[in-house]
């Protein structure tokens, strides 16, 4: 047994602990955010010395240790660390419950990064339940009704979700008799095509596994719950929900699919053409639906069902291409990691907004570029890059997953992609547009406060968060060579 | 020349937008001339080595320069050069987008002289200047999109520049939004033309085009979808509603941005790919129709516009509609040699206006008048523009407007007729505003205490019109020989004397010319010497006025139809109805911040959850019906 393999999951385990405890006996809570960080930074040191190599798989093949599994651990990590700097100032309101929130943070993170490396129908349910669950925690932690209202719907729809999973899993577990995903794979590979095309189990227990894990990456028709709880999270929690979570559930639909579903061909065509309906029908409730939005976090809400769209397209390349082909695969990661950066800069912005003019709607954002002109001009860069205009990291995400696509045949959902696109920029570009060239003050006006052109002041925590984010958007969007080539690595070394 | 040398054309003004945003802007504030400077400076910079470009262009064989490629990205076989393109056009497109930019840089100084904005404008027109000139630099499609896009950003920052007034936002966001439409053909053609050869790469594709191996309607619709991206930058039918708008910008920019360098960048891309064009017969002859009907139309409703910036704005759009005819039906030497001449009489007209504006506080000439003895300069350079626009023989106007005449009546007599009198408009709509602004007596202007008495602009902002009036006089001179032809590809030869008087030993110029001179007579007629009454003549042919002046009610038609009618009252608000409100229209879900959280959790239990619920079902049950009836 190769424990330092799970060093990184360990640390993080020992440093929730650790949080708690400094909560209960020290009274300088800064020291919360500062070991949160540290251990972070610990686990990821961690990974990244694991980078590169190569590793049995642990318990009996239900653990993979490999480039995938590694790559969004270290994804997960750089996100949480970025969920935490931004979480500094809005913690305040959880007093006196900081620690418990720092701890499921990093426990929901422990199970995200888990989930990257399960191989085994089991311990992912498992690991996805250990991510979910804290985050229905987190979703509910302003204790205020809206908050109370979007965990109670994010509990629910998530047992919904889960049950659905697990009866996919018992399905396929019956048809197969494995659990393993390389043994299903082995086992799938060895019967007859009839044999395959006769049983309703498998169709029917990949059409659950979709649905089960399209609700967390909220894949249209899996999507209702997003807006609702976008809105009604604490926003440092929505910014994790819509990036973490996201990219655990991609990570986890890429390795079950890849691995178990990706031979016979055909097979890996029907699914392949499953995500793709999946990724037009998405990106294009998710644009239109966002336009008439008045909220700027509901916006982000159906924006991100917009993205998980185009991160589908990623998908749906990886199931029409040959096997061998990495390019749906190091696509889909590239955008992941640059969805990542974008959004997190862009609810970091957010939050620093919110946190002082106490609104989340979109006219209160007016003349904002007078009031807060580093804030705007982050937020603005974050907005081109989801809208996908050059230089942004956005830009280069789209062409390589919409290019991969190409390639594989999908001519006619990259078409259904770039239109998209171009409907995306009108809601993306009113936030722009309103911050801008409106005038200021609006906010202040209506509760009756003073009209004040004043500054928008931003803790030092949040300006790093942002500056953090909008450097990695502009480097992946002008010079991404270095980060594809990772990713290309990642999408390559598979263990099963 | 070395490459390091041509890549620092481009640099130079990056440069400068990077230091004025990030030196001079916060801690320069109030010494604000800096900025206006160093971007004079870049820019001469580039003009400098604009011209040893071209020098060495000229001089070179096949007139290209080759150039070492960069590897900028490589994964997984898609590999992107960072490359640069250096051929005879993208020399002729460096020296007019530098000239044009250095002039109404200097003459900016003088205009925006005192507006708070100093610094951010001259900042926004750096990177304007350095992302036009990376655009006919670049050598691959990505990254010719790449500045395809920044230019179209910059635009849209420089159009809502004064963004406090509504009308100016509103029309950034309208051309923004317009053009990339347009733009939207452009990818979608970059990505077929990837899909087909596996390539970015331009010259590949040329040579791809030339020699068949790619051809058929693969060509044709990348040619088409090229097009749409270029109708929308270049303010083709019917993408052309946004540059009327975009005048809301300071003048200096429409001069630049939206008369000389961006709005023809459309034209420089058609020919940049013009092999593709040229062999699908389909897409050249789109190309020439769009070209031609835009001419017209545009030019019938600058006869009516009373705004001076408009009338020049629509004349605009009317002449790169004759630009894309002349690539149509002619090839790339006789579009660009538009292209070339239009961009120096037509900067120069805009900043005649931009002058006036200054003068007398509007853009409306019916308060304008009599200016000629107020503003002798601005009247003798406004002259000599509306002459060169009207094509009258010598100046650079008649040059190219008489190739392109020629051209489409070789290739199509009903373009060549559409042309003939859009000759006429031409004439008669810029001599209409000639005469409305510098004729007769003074109305008074905008009516504010300065306006009382107008007066000449300073000499900075004389000058550049003046250097711009010579260029709009001798410009055209460039092709008497033959030589700009030659130089973009072919042509023949023959001496200068010969080229210069010989041209009215045939019938067509007389033909245009006559046409030129009935319209500037008729303006004067109506305008000048008030022989017949502007009213009169508006009643007697009222419905055919209000069309033209409501602009044929395209802005109604695009907005209120099918902008607010069709897309957001019907398509998008009802989606959003059937995903949130579900069926139940009194839970509104998490909207109210107020309620309490027992009943929070109580509605949420009513209605939404369970259609929530329902909904994963349906969807389940349409994935396993599809995987079935897929097979």
């Amino acid at each position: 047994m190769q424990l330092e393999l799970l060093a990184p999951e360990l640390t993080l385990a020992g440093t929730a602990i650790a949080v708690i405890l400094v909560d209960l006996f020290v009274a300088r809570k800064w020291l919360l955010e500062g070991v949160s960080i540290a251990g972070l930074l610990i686990a990821a040191d961690f990974t990244i010395a694991m980078w590169g190599g190569s590793y049995a798989p642990l318990f009996n093949n239900m653990l993979a240790v490999d480039s995938f599994a590694l790559g969004f651990k270290l994804l997960f990590l750089g996100i949480a660390i970025l969920v935490i700097l931004a979480s500094i100032d809005y913690a305040a309101r959880f007093s006196p419950f900081r620690g418990e929130y720092y701890a499921l943070v990093l426990l929901s993170t422990m199970g995200m990064m888990l989930l990257a490396g399960t191989a085994e129908l089991v311990s992912i349910y498992i690991a996805l339940e250990m991510t979910s669950l804290s985050m229905c925690a987190l979703v509910c932690f302003l204790k205020d009704a809206r908050s109370g209202e979007a965990a109670l719907k994010y509990v629910l729809l998530s047992a919904i979700a889960s049950a659905v999973l697990l009866f996919g899993m018992a399905l396929v577990f019956g048809f197969t008799g494995e659990t393993r995903l390389g043994g299903i794979a082995l086992v799938i590979q060895s019967m007859s095509t009839q044999t395959l095309l006769a049983s309703p189990a498998l169709t029917l227990g990949m059409a659950l596994l979709i649905a089960g894990f399209g609700f967390k990456i909220a894949a249209v028709p899996f999507h209702m719950w997003t807006p609702d709880v976008y809105e009604g999270a604490p926003t440092p929690v929505t910014a994790f929900l819509s990036v973490g979570s996201k990219a655990a559930g991609f990570a986890i639909i890429l390795r079950v699919f890849h691995s178990a579903f990706g031979l016979p061909n055909w097979l890996s065509l029907e699914w392949g053409l499953v995500f793709a309906v999946l990724a037009a029908i998405g990106m294009t409730l998710g644009n239109v639906a966002a336009i008439p939005q008045a909220n700027i976090k509901r916006m982000l809400g159906y924006s991100s069902i917009a993205q998980a769209g185009y991160l589908m397209v990623g998908l749906a390349t990886t199931g029409l291409s040959p096997a061998s082909d990495v390019l749906g695969r190091s696509g889909l990661i590239f955008f992941l990691a640059s969805y990542a950066l974008t959004n997190l800069g862009a609810f970091t912005a957010v939050i620093a907004i919110s946190n002082r003019i106490d609104s989340d709607l979109i006219d209160d954002y007016s003349g904002m570029g007078k009031r807060a002109p580093l804030l705007s001009l982050g937020l603005t860069l974050c907005l081109v890059s989801l809208i996908g205009i050059p230089p942004a990291a956005g830009f280069m995400a789209k062409f390589y997953i919409f290019s991969g696509a190409v390639q594989n045949g999908l001519l006619w959902l990259v078409v259904i992609a770039v239109i998209n696109s171009v409907i995306s920029a009108y809601y993306y570009l009113r936030v722009v547009k309103m911050m801008w060239l409106g005038k200021p003050a609006v906010a202040e006006a209506k509760a009756g406060k003073p009209a004040s052109e004043a500054r928008v002041t931003t803790p030092a925590t949040l300006r790093v968060a942002l500056a953090v984010s909008c450097a990695g958007v502009l480097v992946l969007g002008i010079a991404p060579g270095y980060v594809l080539r990772l990713a290309e690595m990642a999408a390559s070394m598979f263990i099963f | 020349m070395a490459p390091e040398l041509i890549w620092l054309i481009f640099f130079l003004p990056l440069a400068s937008f990077v230091v004025i945003s990030f030196v001079f802007k916060p801690f320069l504030k109030d010494k604000p001339r800096i900025s206006g400077y160093s971007t004079i400076a870049a820019i001469s910079g580039s003009l400098v080595l604009s011209v040893l470009v071209l020098l060495s262009v000229i001089a070179a064989p096949e007139h290209e320069l080759l150039m070492p490629d960069i590897n900028w990205v490589i994964v997984d076989g898609v590999v992107i050069h960072l490359g640069l393109m250096v051929d005879s056009l993208t020399a002729v497109m460096l020296l007019v987008i530098t000239v044009v930019s250095l002039m109404v840089q200097v003459y900016s100084q003088g205009y925006m002289h005192g507006d708070p904005g100093y610094h951010r404008y001259f900042a926004w027109m750096s990177l304007f200047t350095a992302s036009m000139l990376g655009l006919v630099l670049a050598d691959n499609l990505i990254l010719t999109f790449v500045f395809w896009e920044l230019v179209g950003l910059c635009s849209y920052l420089l159009i809502g520049f004064w963004f406090h007034r509504k009308s100016a936002a509103d029309a950034a966001k309208k051309a923004f939004i317009v053009t990339r439409l347009g733009d939207f053909g452009f990818l979608v053609a970059i990505l077929a033309l990837y899909a087909s050869t596996g390539t970015f790469d331009i010259a590949e594709l040329h040579r791809l085009a030339i020699t068949g191996a790619l051809a058929g309607t693969t060509l044709a619709w990348a040619a088409i979808g090229i097009f749409a991206g270029a109708a929308g930058k270049s303010a083709q039918f019917p993408l052309h509603v946004w540059l009327p708008d975009a005048m809301e910008g300071p003048t200096p920019v429409s001069a630049l941005i939206h008369a000389a360098t961006m709005v023809a960048a459309g034209v420089f891309l058609v020919a940049r790919m013009f092999p593709l064009f040229e062999n699908s017969p389909e897409a050249l002859t789109t190309v020439a129709v769009v070209g031609g009907v835009t001419a017209i139309f545009a030019a019938s409703m600058g006869l009516v516009m009373n705004d001076i910036k408009r009338v020049i704005a629509y004349s605009t759009i009317s002449q790169l509609g004759y630009m894309m005819l002349g690539l149509g039906t002619g090839g790339v030497a006789i579009g660009i040699f538009h292209l070339f001449n239009h961009a120096f009489f037509k900067a120069l007209l805009f900043l005649g206006a931009g002058s006036v504006n200054h003068a007398t506080g509007t853009f409306d000439m019916r308060q304008m008048g009599g200016l000629r003895r107020a503003m002798p300069w601005t009247y003798a350079t406004f002259v000599i523009g509306a002459l060169s626009l009207a094509g009258i023989w010598p100046l650079s106007g008649f040059w190219s407007k008489d190739e392109i005449l020629a051209s489409s009546l070789a290739a199509q007599p009903a373009l060549f007729y559409l042309a003939l009198a859009t000759v006429l408009m031409t004439a008669f709509y810029i001599f209409r505003a000639a005469f409305m602004t510098f004729g007769g007596e003074y109305r008074g202007g905008n009516g504010q205490p300065h306006a009382t008495h107008p007066h000449e602009s300073s000499p900075v902002m004389v000058a550049p019109m003046v250097v711009l009036s010579v260029l709009a006089v001798v410009s055209g001179m460039a092709n008497v020989t033959g030589g700009f032809a030659r130089l973009l590809g072919h042509g023949e030869g023959h001496g200068f004397i010969e080229g210069f008087f010989g041209i009215l030993a045939h019938p067509l110029p007389w033909l245009s010319l006559a046409l030129a001179g009935l319209g500037i007579f008729l303006a004067y007629a109506i305008y000048g010497a008030k022989w017949l009454s502007a009213e009169r003549i508006g009643r007697m042919f009222s419905p055919l006025y209000t069309m033209l002046y409501q602009k044929y009610w395209l802005d109604e038609l695009y907005e209120n139809v099918i902008v607010r009618k069709i897309l957001l009252k019907g398509i998008f608000a009802g989606l959003e109805r059937l995903d949130n409100k579900g069926v139940d229209g009194v839970v509104n879900g998490v909207a109210s911040g107020t309620i309490a959280a027992g009943r929070g959790i109580r509605r949420a239990q009513t209605g939404q959850l369970q259609l929530y619920g329902l909904v994963i079902g349906i969807g389940i049950l349409a994935i396993v019906l599809s995987l079935y009836l897929a097979r």
